[in-house]
């Protein structure tokens, strides 16, 4: 009995449901198989209004700062630049990089919207993007940090961000009263990408400030609210008084302003969320990027399912920036800052230029170009560990 | 068979136990308690300032609208079907097992070491052992509890609970440790499966789905049918009675908490060989959780389970596209679903009890 009632129940909150919907329900009807659309591509370009674009978030870009919200910056630049409808863009937000369900479903629901191209904005997302782009041809998977690729719709983009962490150092460096400057780090020196920031950073700081040390701390995550602040509070309480960083979220420039010491914010500019710590800021200008995408889609320089190049920017491209320095900033800042920045734009010398001996922590030289990122996994000779 | 005692002090109200409903009468409880919560789920919709009705379309739309949107409502619902379906066992001898969280987790830990480590085996092979190794390990996570129940009588909600913890951090450890990629740059990961090792898809669904059908008519048999299954309901019912009719009940409660921590790991490793392609620890997600709100409110009853694993499928895939679609948080949907859970949970209180004042107290006598 209790059984024909269950059933009866659960068929009934179905057809709730159904009634529920009423008019939306008849829009239903198939829509058509994933990104069928992009598929049309016969060596040439998929028009704008054709195109679809899914982004996953590891936070929600309404946080107003970091990661995240750098990221959803560009893809609006991107919306705006080529003049695509709110409707061609999905995102979905909060996307953890440790759940794999999570990632694949919410990837699985752009393919589904339709979309032709998937910006995967975090590190941890790199496998599910392998392995759909083997089942969805049709789809551009466009991951970002990563090293994986395919060549046909599997790319990755990354930059140069370390040109601009070279300058974020130059103003730490100056600015320093106590020569300690802290580092909160989302992985550890094994982490080419963390490792050659805090590198460049360090290089920097001491090309104004020979005296000055780097110390680092790990999170071991890279997006950790509460574990970011704590690193950054046991930097400052060991005497640092200018907080570099590396991961997801504001809270080292927060403590930094709470504790009346300095900072260099990471990813959006943080001169808004502790505009009495923050000195400057390393940015990331993804519009630059998510544009060239999209357009090269667009042109049909890039043939879904064919052909895809993978995308390494720097300064130059406008991908990577050093924001405006702050008023905080110590005397001639402004200066030795735009000299570096001189060298590095006209070519003449960069941070890792493949040539130059660079010394590490432990007395070994290497020399490195900055496309190889991933093997930087030393730390610069003014670089200590703290813990 | 329930009748009222009337005390001598009564307060104002007070909770009575109902005589049983007529079947009309319940079926038209819970159909209410159904309006209700789309009413309240539509209020708080337009307190957010959305349309409710578009909402709701969306959420069906979401969860119907395209081959790929049904084939991914129903991957949601397998792991939360297959876990309450383990959860029912327990549940159905009155050992109350909330560790499906952790016995999903152990599942997927043992199949992995095997699909890690042993990818180049056979195919079909690999998977056999992978779904033994899954069964095994979630078994040995539900009997640890069980043990400990037989032994020295502990609490068994409490361990259940806490082995789930213990099996989370496990994961941590492995992907920190022995079995992180080293190719992943520091990050803290497990490798991703050879395809070898990776679950094949049938009608587009990982091939779990069969599992779940397949488990869902067994657990059914195993209740309904059989000798063992009979024993677990005794024992649910009176552990004395159990006893004097000459059922062995430390036997039945081992053997019927391994067989819920089974199932429960056959859920674990379906995930990891089948939907992840790899062992996170995201891979158990609440489904355990969820799944012991699906036993109840299907009464325990297999067929049920099925069912509504599957609305809450829809309403998590449906959920999800209103999250894209609105730019609605994340955090929306949550309350959403938990206004609609929380009015069909109640339903069930109401079916059962009422609010009696002082003079209504004999009406409990009729019927």
């Amino acid at each position: 009995m209790k059984k024909l009632i269950s059933a009866a129940l659960a068929l009934a909150m179905a057809a709730m449901c159904f009634v529920g919907c009423g008019s939306s329900a008849s829009s239903a009807p198939a829509s058509s198989e994933a990104g069928s659309q992009a598929a049309s591509a016969e060596g040439a370009g998929v028009p704008a209004e054709d195109i679809k674009v899914g982004v996953i978030h590891i936070g929600d870009p309404a946080a107003g700062s970091g990661y995240s919200y750098a990221h959803d910056q560009g893809i609006v630049a991107m919306q705006q630049t080529l003049g695509l409808s709110d409707s061609q863009i999905i995102r979905k937000n909060n996307i953890s990089d440790s759940d794999t369900t999570a990632i694949e479903n919410a990837m699985m629901e752009c393919i589904e919207e339709g979309c032709n191209i998937i910006f995967a904005t975090s590190w941890g997302y790199m496998d599910t993007c392998e392995k759909l782009a083997e089942e969805y041809p049709d789809v551009l998977f466009c991951h970002g940090t990563g090293y994986k690729s395919n060549g046909t719709n599997f790319n990755n983009y990354f930059g140069r961000i370390y040109q601009s962490r070279y300058l974020s150092g130059v103003a730490a460096g100056l600015k320093t009263e106590s020569n300690m400057i802290g580092y909160v780090g989302a992985m550890g020196q094994e982490n080419g990408e963390v490792t050659s920031g805090i590198d460049a950073f360090a290089m920097g700081v001491e090309s104004v400030n020979p005296d000055a040390k780097v110390y680092v701390k790990i999170t071991n995550s890279w997006y950790d609210p509460e574990g970011e602040s704590q690193a950054a509070k046991a930097l400052i309480d060991m005497g640092c008084d200018v907080i570099g960083q590396h991961c997801d979220t504001p809270n080292p420039q927060l403590e930094a302003e709470k504790a009346g010491v300095w900072g260099v914010g990471y990813n959006s500019d943080m001169t808004k969320d502790a505009p009495g710590a923050v000195l400057c800021s390393v940015e990331w200008n993804w519009g630059a990027f998510y544009t060239q995408a999209v357009q090269n889609v667009i042109d049909g320089t890039w043939v879904i399912g064919e052909h895809v190049d993978n995308y390494f920017g720097d300064m130059a491209d406008g991908l990577v920036v050093l924001s405006d320095l702050s008023d905080l900033c110590a005397d001639g800042t402004a200066d030795a800052v735009q000299a570096a920045e001189d060298k590095i734009l006209s070519g003449e010398w960069d941070v890792f230029d493949g040539k130059t001996e660079i010394e590490d922590n432990a007395g070994e030289m290497h020399t490195v170009e900055g496309a190889d990122y991933g093997s930087i996994n030393w730390y610069y000779r003014n670089v200590v560990q703290a813990g | 068979m329930n009748q009222n005692k009337t005390t001598s002090r009564e307060p104002l109200f007070h909770v009575v136990k109902r005589p049983e409903r007529s079947g009309r009468q319940m079926l038209l409880f819970r159909l209410g308690a159904v309006a209700l919560s789309i009413l309240a789920g539509g209020l708080f919709i337009l307190a957010i300032g959305y349309n409710p009705i578009e909402i709701y379309g969306t959420i069906l739309n979401g969860a119907f609208r395209s081959k790929i949107a049904v084939q991914s409502t129903i991957k949601i619902t397998i792991p939360l079907c297959i876990s309450a379906l383990g959860a029912t066992l327990a549940f159905k001898m009155k050992f109350w097992n909330i560790g499906g969280e952790g016995q999903i987790i152990m599942g997927g830990v043992f199949a992995t070491y095997f699909a890690l480590f042993h990818a180049d085996w056979p195919h079909l092979p690999l998977m056999i052992v992978c779904f033994l190794a899954g069964l095994i390990g979630g078994g040995v996570w539900g009997l640890i509890p069980a043990l400990f129940k037989v032994k020295w009588n502990t609490n068994e909600t409490l361990l259940t609970l806490m082995l789930n913890y213990i099996a989370l951090y496990i994961i941590s450890w492995l992907q920190n440790g022995p079995w992180r990629d080293p190719a992943a740059n520091g990050f803290p990961k497990i490798a991703a499966f050879a395809k070898n090792a990776v679950l094949g898809k049938v009608l587009g669904v990982q091939a779990g789905w069969i599992v779940m059908l397949v488990f869902t008519v067994l657990v059914w048999v195993y209740l309904k049918f059989t000798k063992q299954g009979y024993e677990v309901a005794v024992v649910g019912e009176s552990q004395d009675t159990a006893r004097y009719a000459g059922i062995h009940v430390k036997k039945v409660i081992l053997r019927t908490m391994f067989l819920s921590g089974a199932i429960g790991g056959v859920c674990g490793m379906l995930q990891a060989c089948g939907t992840d392609a790899t062992l996170s620890t995201g891979i158990a997600g609440g489904v355990g959780f969820t799944a012991i709100i699906v036993a109840w409110l299907c009464q325990l009853n297999p067929g049920m389970i099925l069912v509504v694993s599957f609305l809450f499928g829809v309403l998590e895939k449906g959920s999800g596209v209103v999250q894209s679609s609105y730019g609605l948080s994340t955090d929306c949907a949550a309350v959403l679903q938990g206004i609609i859970l929380f009015f069909i949970l109640a339903s069930e209180f109401f079916v059962r009890y009422a609010f009696a004042g002082r003079s209504s107290a004999k009406g409990g006598k009729k019927a």
